[in-house]
């Protein structure tokens, strides 16, 4: 097995066995920080030590019992919910009308989509302050979520878009020349067939809007606090183990929500084999 | 959304006026839902515009704005030497990181190209893994590996490698390391995207040609793979340059960078002229690496990359 070449050029396995164990410390590097943190949370001590002296709960009963890092979670929770609605409503509609319009103006609106991601978030946030200070909208739901929106659209346009790109338009002409409107050829002929790339941007805008810091550190204070407004100032203050109680449970979240988009890809989706040539192309 | 009834055809007349007379109507009448498509992408813009850039347009304003009327203050006060040092740290900072990332991220994405299809998913998973993790979980996790006590300096010692513990965090290190582990992912996703898509022939065609493996591999497959470093780097470089989040935390306030020095005017002194200016200048420097990378290698790769 490790004799057999293993590329083109006949380089063995054995031969880049070096690259494999640099790989794999990459991965573990990139991997093993986060995944630290979940035995640290059921240490019974206060000192972050590993492995940790004994086991105990006692950081997520901190967690639940406090009233202020609750009303934050339900805050973040909101606002994430919120978020995903609005930014997967408008931004699945944008991709789908520049998609399908092929003017000059779609191809500019796009561009004008990706700004929220160029921009330095910190220019955007200190913007946003600006702005709601004078409309009254700091420290409101309202604002968070439309500023957690602006951030989110964009990556639902991404998403959406490029699987609007090999998906083949002259289903819905078939549809609308057999009667269905254009909204109801999309609801029903286009829609369906895109759905798993648009739950995957609904996913991606809810973690987004949950995993927000910048801006919420500018416009979410007060009693309308997010998650992650409140674990950055317990950051910048001192380590408490609370924050590994919570960071396990985001972790355990985030492996839920990535596994739901991965499992959502492997689903089969059938397509005409007409199209499956001229798709494969213009990808 | 416009109706979808055709024109109504022309008859009578010549043959040919008709017919010119009816592919100007439709040409007019794809025209018009050409239009009115685009408008679906109109309430999207029109969030992005008044949240995101209408107060940017009016931060560029304020920058150029003294007590009375116009003025350059706010950029001359830019030159005083803490904010130098600021730009300093920011740009050596943002170098370093995006050279570790190329380091790492080169043969981590390398070797995902060359392994079979199941493996390479799993690889690509757990890269997303650490993009899908919250910025603050990741951050806390270096906080606690990196401290006095912590794991790090704890093992080192243990092993007898250092005898006491090292400065790990809150300085320059922990900031560079906190960084390279949130930008990686950046850096490796377009790198692969383009390995994946380089013809393996070309690799066979080298090695028929008498190339040796190391001279295949840099005379015909690096240089085939510079789409996706050079956007990765483009990534990596300008998300660097305007991070705040793991700097301001694994820094411990030791490390100043730009967007620090931004939040502080905001915060701190309600300075905003100073505030908008370095936003201004900030922003220059990005969309001035961007524009000047776009022109080199196109920017749909850019964008594509994600």
């Amino acid at each position: 097995m490790v004799r057999r070449p293993a590329t083109e050029t006949q380089i063995t396995h054995a031969g880049r066995l070096w690259l494999y164990m640099l790989g794999g410390l990459i991965v573990l590097f990139l991997i093993l920080p986060s995944l630290l943190v979940i035995p640290l949370s059921f240490s019974d001590s206060r000192y972050l030590a590993f492995p940790p002296p004994g086991w105990s709960t006692r950081w997520y009963e901190a967690y639940f019992s406090a009233v202020e890092w609750r009303d934050a979670t339900v805050m973040s929770f909101n606002a994430a919910t919120l978020t995903m609605i609005i930014s997967t409503a408008l931004g699945t509609l944008a991709a789908y009308g520049m998609n399908t319009s092929h003017s000059r103006f779609a191809r500019i609106a796009y561009a004008a989509f990706m700004l929220p991601l160029i921009i330095p978030g910190i220019l955007i946030a200190i913007g946003i302050f600006l702005l709601y200070a004078h409309l009254g909208l700091n420290n409101t739901l309202t604002g968070i979520v439309l500023a957690h929106s602006v951030m989110a659209i964009p990556l639902v346009v991404i998403t959406v878009a490029s699987s609007l790109k090999s998906y083949d338009m002259n289903q819905e002409m078939a549809a609308r020349s057999l009667g269905a409107s254009r909204p109801w050829a999309f609801l029903t002929v286009t829609l369906p067939q895109i759905k798993v790339s648009v739950i995957s941007a609904a996913l991606l805008a809810f973690i987004t809007s949950l995993d927000e810091v910048v801006i919420s550190l500018f416009i979410a204070g007060g009693d309308k606090a997010t998650l992650t407004r409140r674990m950055f100032n317990a950051l910048r203050d001192e380590i408490d183990p609370t924050i590994a109680a919570i960071s396990t449970l985001l972790i355990l979240m985030s492996v839920v929500l990535l596994g739901l988009t991965q499992m959502l890809q492997r689903t089969p989706v059938t397509r005409p084999t007409t199209e499956a040539p001229n798709a494969a192309a213009k990808n | 959304m416009t109706t979808t009834s055709l024109p109504e055809p022309v008859i009578g007349r010549e043959p040919q006026a008709r017919e010119a007379l009816n592919a100007a109507a439709l040409r007019k009448q794809v025209r018009s839902e050409a239009t009115a498509l685009s408008a679906l992408s109109l309430p999207g813009l029109l969030l992005i515009g008044a949240i995101a850039l209408a107060p940017i347009a009016w931060l560029f304003w304020l920058s150029f704005r003294g007590k009375s009327g116009f003025t350059l203050e706010h950029y001359e006060r830019l030159l005083h030497p803490a904010y130098i040092l600021t730009l300093q740290t920011t740009f050596e900072l943002s170098f370093l990181v995006t050279a570790i990332c190329i380091a790492l991220g080169y043969p981590l994405a390398y070797l995902i190209s060359q392994v079979g299809p199941r493996l390479a998913t799993m690889l690509m998973l757990l890269v997303l893994f650490p993009v899908w993790t919250s910025l603050l979980v990741r951050c806390y996790a270096w906080l606690v590996l990196l401290q006095r006590r912590g794991v790090v300096n704890t093992w080192l010692q243990d092993m007898g490698l250092i005898e006491a513990p090292l400065r790990l965090m809150h300085n320059f290190t922990g900031t560079a390391i906190g960084m390279v582990h949130i930008m990686l992912p950046f850096m490796v996703l377009p790198l692969y995207a383009t390995m994946r898509s380089i013809n393996r022939d070309y690799m066979r065609a080298a090695a028929n040609l008498g190339a040796s493996p190391v001279r295949a591999f840099w005379q015909v497959f690096v240089p085939l793979s510079l789409p996706g470093l050079f956007a990765g780097i483009i990534i990596v470089f300008v998300l660097c340059l305007g991070f705040y989040v793991t700097p301001a935390l694994l820094g411990g306030g030791r490390v100043m960078m730009w967007s620090m020095q931004i939040e502080r005017n905001v915060t701190y002194h309600s300075d905003w002229g100073a505030a908008s200016a370095l936003g201004v200048v900030l922003l220059a420097m990005t969309l001035g690496i961007i524009w000047g990378v776009g022109r080199l290698i196109g920017f749909d790769r850019i964008i594509g990359g994600r």
